[in-house]
């Protein structure tokens, strides 16, 4: 029964697969990426203001606005669940993030004190120090994100309720308590750190929109993560056999958690960033942006099913929507047509992945 | 083998199950010595996976003791029997489809650099060891290949290779040789042999009479919960196992 187990294995039987077969050029995120080429090359030729400076920073800005909830809902999705509260999180994360720092910024306020002071003319209000008002503002937009998060997590990995039903009722939760801090009515960023806030959240560096600096940090940030970390590797063993990852030892249960944790705190900061843009956080902002994030998702080759996903399929998935959004709207088509686009080309990019697996 | 003098990496005894009014298992005892192969049969519903299920820390036994290398052990879950050096390779496997066969290897336990804060897969290190991993078990697998696109041999091949990272003190396969290739058959019991010369213990929990006798030092029959048999290999003969088995012949 003795073998020869020293000498080196062969590969006779075993073919290498091609490298047209193989990483990124067989997903589905490998072809939405070939469409979206050719579709801007299509909107080249249509329309001459498409590649104009101050359109390609609309485009930039636009699709940056969903981009990074998508990068977060994209976590969620890798694992095998959803995160339909997102829409809602980006409201209520930029609205107590303006409130908070509307009330730090009022001079006769119990914690406004702390903070700022009248200046001489007795009408201008100065900060004590400048940026901190902005900074813990946005700290506790994220921190209601990070409970709301880990409220998710808790929900799906520990008491194993669908990530489906729990993050419906989230999406309904959340909304419901942005209208009940603002009475409904939304809220504003104001005080003397609100410039710094604008300047943050839709200036841009160099013609740069910011939140597309952001975006690409984030992306860069999340495919190290999902691709170079222990972390990323369960996650996707999570998607692909969860039975299996638990088999092996992966902490499962913190792993989701740790997910939904990711995905709500993308949403809140995309919220807070969206409100900078708008000047405000009104109670109904981001009304179902959930599903152009999902979309944005599963176009870009994010599977429902789990185990396959990244953030470039992502960013790729919020370009083309944002470019079919901007194409159309230069083509002079009615806007109303997008969301049945939109809807073709959900379907279509699944169909085109689908066919293309039965080919190999 | 067998040295009376050794002590029994495992030992079972009394061991019972009862899952509400079924009795899964009766009073089971046993042990297993280091370097030692036992087979472990029995028909369906005899009791066999249960057995295996509690020694993994799937469940918890309702009676009865279970000592690791003489120390008393209570497992409430697979990774405390992990932690010990029980390791389980799984009829279904359990691997990623869509993950590499080297991830799949390393799953868990991955092998990381570190780079200031972070601590980074280190892929190339891992593959490396996959591949050599893969070299012992004969079998041709490329490490950086997706599961998903692999033949069943192969498959059985990346979880065997999991086994063998780990310094497992006994190795519990369920079905190895089900549904692979003759020639992967052969390369299987090859490994068994190879575990077995490091003083691995094994237990080989089979059908397949012909793998069992030509591997197993001993061969322990299961019936209707409880253990009708322990023999050694050369004392017994598959016609005695089957009659065992299937009850033509009670205890032996």
């Amino acid at each position: 029964m003795a073998m020869p187990l020293e000498s080196p294995i062969t590969f006779t039987n075993i073919g290498k697969t091609r490298w047209w077969q193989r990483g990124i050029f067989a997903s589905q995120t490998g072809y939405v990426l070939l469409a979206l080429a050719v579709l801007l090359v299509i909107m080249h030729f249509a329309s001459p203001y498409f590649f104009t400076e101050g359109n390609m920073q609309n485009v930039a800005k636009n699709f940056s606005f969903i981009a990074i909830a998508t990068l977060g809902v994209t976590f969620a999705i890798i694992t095998g669940g959803i995160d339909l509260s997102v829409g809602s999180m980006m409201c209520f994360s930029a609205m107590i993030a303006s409130m908070v720092m509307t009330e730090l910024s009022t001079p006769g306020s119990p914690a406004g004190s702390l903070f700022v002071h009248m200046a001489a003319d007795g009408k201008t209000v100065l900060a004590n120090v400048p940026g901190l008002i902005l900074l813990i503002s946005v700290l506790a937009g994220l921190g209601v994100a990070l409970i709301a998060g880990l409220v998710n997590g808790f929900c799906i990995a520990v008491l194993g309720l669908s990530p489906f039903v729990t993050t419906l009722g989230m999406l309904s939760i959340v909304r419901g308590l942005g209208y009940v801090v603002s009475n409904g009515r939304g809220s504003f960023p104001g005080g003397p750190d609100a410039d710094y806030f604008y300047a943050l959240t839709s200036g841009d560096v160099l013609g740069v929109p910011v939140p597309f600096i952001y975006l690409v940090i984030l992306a860069l940030a999340m495919a190290v993560v999902l691709h170079h970390s222990s972390f990323g590797r369960h996650v996707f063993a999570l998607g692909g056999n969860e039975k299996a990852a638990e088999l092996t030892g992966i902490p499962v249960v913190r792993v989701k958690i740790e997910v939904y944790v990711i995905c709500a705190l993308a949403a809140g900061l995309q919220g807070i960033i969206i409100s900078g843009w708008l000047g405000s956080a009104p109670a109904n902002m981001a009304t179902s942006y959930e599903l152009n994030v999902i979309a944005a998702a599963v176009i870009g080759g994010a599977n429902l099913a789990g185990g396959i996903g990244g953030p470039l399929g992502a960013i790729v998935g919020c370009v083309l929507l944002e470019v079919i959004r901007n194409g159309l709207v230069l083509a002079q088509v009615s806007s109303y047509w997008q969301q049945t686009l939109v809807g073709v080309i959900i379907i279509l990019a699944v169909l085109v992945d689908r066919i293309r697996s039965r080919m190999i | 083998m067998t040295n009376a003098a050794a002590t029994p990496v495992l030992e079972l005894t009394g061991i019972g199950k009862e899952f509400g009014a079924i009795r899964a298992l009766h009073s089971v005892d046993l042990q297993i010595l280091p370097g030692e192969v036992v087979g472990l049969m029995g028909d369906n519903g005899a009791g066999k996976s249960t057995l295996v299920k509690i020694i993994a820390g799937n469940f918890r036994p309702s009676h009865g003791e279970i000592r690791f290398a003489g120390n008393a052990v209570h497992f409430n879950r697979p990774v405390d029997a992990r932690a010990v050096g029980i390791e389980v390779v799984y009829q279904d496997l359990a691997l990623a489809d869509n993950l590499t066969a080297a991830a799949n290897v390393f799953l868990g336990r991955e092998l990381t650099r570190r780079f200031g804060p972070l601590a980074l897969l280190d892929h190339k290190a891992m593959a490396a060891r996959a591949l050599e991993l893969f070299g012992e078990l004969r079998s041709e697998t490329r490490p950086d290949d997706l599961v998903k696109q692999m033949s069943g041999g192969q498959r059985q091949a990346v979880a065997i290779a999991r086994t063998r990272l780990s310094n497992a003190r006994l190795v519990m396969m369920d079905e190895p040789t089900a549904a692979i290739s003759v020639r992967q058959v052969e390369q299987v019991l090859g490994l068994i042999h190879r575990l077995k010369e490091q003083g691995v213990a094994l237990m080989l929990i089979s059908h397949r009479m012909p793998d069992v006798f030509a591997v197993c030092d001993r061969v322990i029959v299961m019936r209707r919960g409880e253990k009708r048999a322990d023999k050694p290999i050369h004392q017994t003969s598959p016609e005695e196992v089957t009659a065992l088995i299937t009850g033509a012949k009670e205890a032996a």
